[in-house]
């Protein structure tokens, strides 16, 4: 009875988590298999799979050929790596000052760090444009690297502190006898110890750079500094619109940022079970 | 080559006092053990030794030298933690030459030092693993051969036995006490467990809420426990705590006697009792009894007796093993 029902039970959540990954993919599969179709064929039958008279490779040799990809494909990568890369080291540093050291104003000000998650960084626009128009930043890769980090901080200040309060203190006072300086012990023992943590926030401090239109559109629309979201509006007019190239542009948008992601994942599971069970 | 000195050390954590003016001190070569029930302070003062802990009065010294402002990595101690707190990611001969490393240490002069330590703690073919392939006793020998390598003035031991099985208990406590008569090092070692720290000490310090009860040679401590505390602390099964005007003593409030310290006879002695329950283990006999004139007590018997609930047997306690403590539950005269 007992075996009957969990397998019923089991069964039950595979189901819904199949459900919920068909439903999650579906238009990313709509719109690799449009990519691969001719016009006609889009509009025509948009559910079908491309067929050897459908087949057309019009969209890509649009994208690759028209638009200045390369360059768009680099933007997106300097601006999210560099952004992942700084919301990690600052985060884990503010993470590490909240969670080992006793000061005064500490619950404080992790409650300051944290509630970045609450407000939306969006709200801020015509502030930050102001700022980046006075600080000579406008139509550069910087300014969204600025803007993407502050955005990543608070997640990451607060995942990370949590996870730093489960290593150990035996450990970092033996490094602390053994001569290891505070950023040795941060950087040496702690970082090591909370690597899935890490890969946990890189991920979802990724996907909504790499996804984001709003402030390169606003902050750098600049053709040198387009990032691929960005640069495959320029095939969507507000008569007509190139479907083909779209749909090609953002299937090509979409490797590189799975390719983070498989590098990441491993790390990710741990993190995500690690806290969960915790 | 090692001596400790504190004076008045005190610790405080907000308005609530941890260690309440502590003095002791310590001499070159010493197996020192502070002992006491969780939560007196032991850890925190062993802590303020090493310093990661800064005492918020009082003076520390090594050697004769004050340390209060000396980082903890320039103190000359080791440490050993219960948790063991390897490196993860280094491998056995890394987690020990660390500190040497760090230091700045030529690399032959690590590689001899840690070598001379592995072989001494028979760590040799494991030199080149990393922690998580070790067991806990290999760990914990790793751990304390890292103190080793640093050749400390001081040892400092932090519960290192807590987290091994009884067994294993035992082999590190021997191989413990042995590293103390080659090395001849002053060691300062906290744990909760009495026998560890009759076994292992010269002189123990037994800790209660902040402050120091007694400090002396264990058979000290043993044989002229300074209160109830001490008495009721060292030695197991427990003291026996008699009400001393139950057995017409005018001047002492508490009287103890030691279980072993009483002998059980089916005819006569001096205070009558029913057995309540009895614990064979081999070596000794433990017997509960319940006497109407000094009310529950426990008797240690060597060896095995046959003695079995509700038989009716004699307690007479041995002639001068009677401790006497007064009204403020020191030991009287």
């Amino acid at each position: 009875m007992q075996a009957r029902h969990s397998i019923f039970r089991t069964g039950f959540v595979h189901a819904a988590l199949i459900a919920y990954t068909l439903i999650s993919l579906f238009p990313v599969f709509l719109t690799v298999i449009n990519s691969f179709k001719d016009r006609n064929a889009i509009f025509r039958a948009p559910l079908s799979v491309p067929t050897p008279q459908t087949f057309s490779l019009i969209g890509y040799q649009t994208v690759l050929g028209q638009g200045d990809f390369a360059t768009y494909f680099q933007n997106s990568f300097i601006v999210t790596i560099v952004a992942i890369a700084l919301v990690l080291l600052f985060g884990a540093m503010a993470a590490f000052a909240l969670s080992e050291y006793r000061f005064r104003g500490n619950t404080l000000m992790g409650l300051y760090l944290a509630i970045g998650i609450m407000i939306p960084i969006r709200l801020g626009t015509v502030a930050i444009l102001q700022g980046m128009v006075a600080a000579n930043l406008v139509n550069t890769l910087t300014a969204l690297i600025l803007v993407y980090t502050a955005q990543g901080l608070p997640l990451a200040v607060f995942i990370l502190s949590e996870f730093m309060r489960t290593v150990s203190d035996d450990l970092k006072n033996a490094g602390r006898i053994d001569g290891l300086s505070e950023y040795s012990i941060f950087f040496r023992l702690v970082l090591p110890l909370i690597r899935p943590a890490m890969a946990t926030v890189a991920v979802f401090t990724m996907i909504p750079i790499w996804n984001d239109l709003w402030f390169p559109l606003i902050l750098a629309p600049a053709e040198a500094t387009k990032t691929v979201t960005l640069g495959s509006q320029i095939f969507i007019g507000q008569f007509v619109t190139n479907w083909n190239a779209v749909l090609a542009a953002l299937s090509l948008a979409i490797l590189p940022v799975l390719v983070l992601y498989v590098i990441f994942s491993r790390q990710l599971i741990r993190g995500i079970t690690a806290g969960a069970v915790k | 080559m090692g001596s400790l000195q504190l004076k008045s050390i005190r610790k405080a954590y907000g308005s609530h006092e941890v260690l309440k003016g502590i003095d002791l001190e310590v001499k070159d070569g010493e197996f020192v053990i502070f002992v006491g029930p969780s939560g007196c302070g032991k850890s925190t003062l062993l802590r303020t030794i090493a310093g990661l802990e800064d005492a918020t009065s009082g003076s520390v010294q090594i050697d004769g030298v004050e340390v209060g402002h000396v980082a903890p990595a320039k103190r000359g101690i080791a440490m050993v933690f219960q948790s063991y707190a390897l490196y993860p990611h280094l491998t056995v001969k890394d987690n020990m030459g660390l500190g040497l490393k760090q230091a700045g240490k030529p690399k032959a002069e690590i590689e001899e030092k840690v070598g001379k330590a592995a072989s001494m703690l028979s760590l040799d073919p494991y030199l080149a693993r990393r922690p998580a392939e070790l067991s806990g006793g290999q760990r914990q020998r790793v751990a304390i051969g890292r103190a080793i390598v640093r050749e400390p003035k001081l040892f400092l031991f932090d519960e290192p036995l807590s987290n091994l099985d009884a067994a294993l208990r035992v082999n590190t406590r021997l191989e413990i006490a042995r590293l103390h008569r080659s090395l001849k090092a002053t060691m300062i070692y906290v744990t909760h467990d009495q026998v560890e720290a009759m076994t292992l000490a010269d002189k123990i310090v037994v800790l209660n809420a902040g402050q120091i009860e007694q400090i002396g040679s264990p058979m000290d401590l043993y044989n002229r426990p300074a209160n109830v505390f001490v008495a009721g602390f060292i030695g197991s099964p427990q003291m026996n705590f008699i009400d001393g005007a139950r057995l017409g003593d005018k001047t002492a409030k508490t009287i103890g006697i030691r279980p072993e310290h009483l002998g059980l006879s089916r005819e006569s002695g001096d205070w009558k009792g029913k057995v309540v329950h009895v614990e064979h283990l081999g070596a000794d006999t433990i017997v509960y009894l319940e006497s109407e004139q000094v009310g529950l007590i426990t008797v240690r018997l060597f060896g095995e007796h046959r003695y079995a609930p509700d038989d009716i047997v004699y307690a007479t306690p041995m002639v001068g093993s009677m401790h006497r403590f007064g009204a403020d539950d020191r030991v009287l005269a």
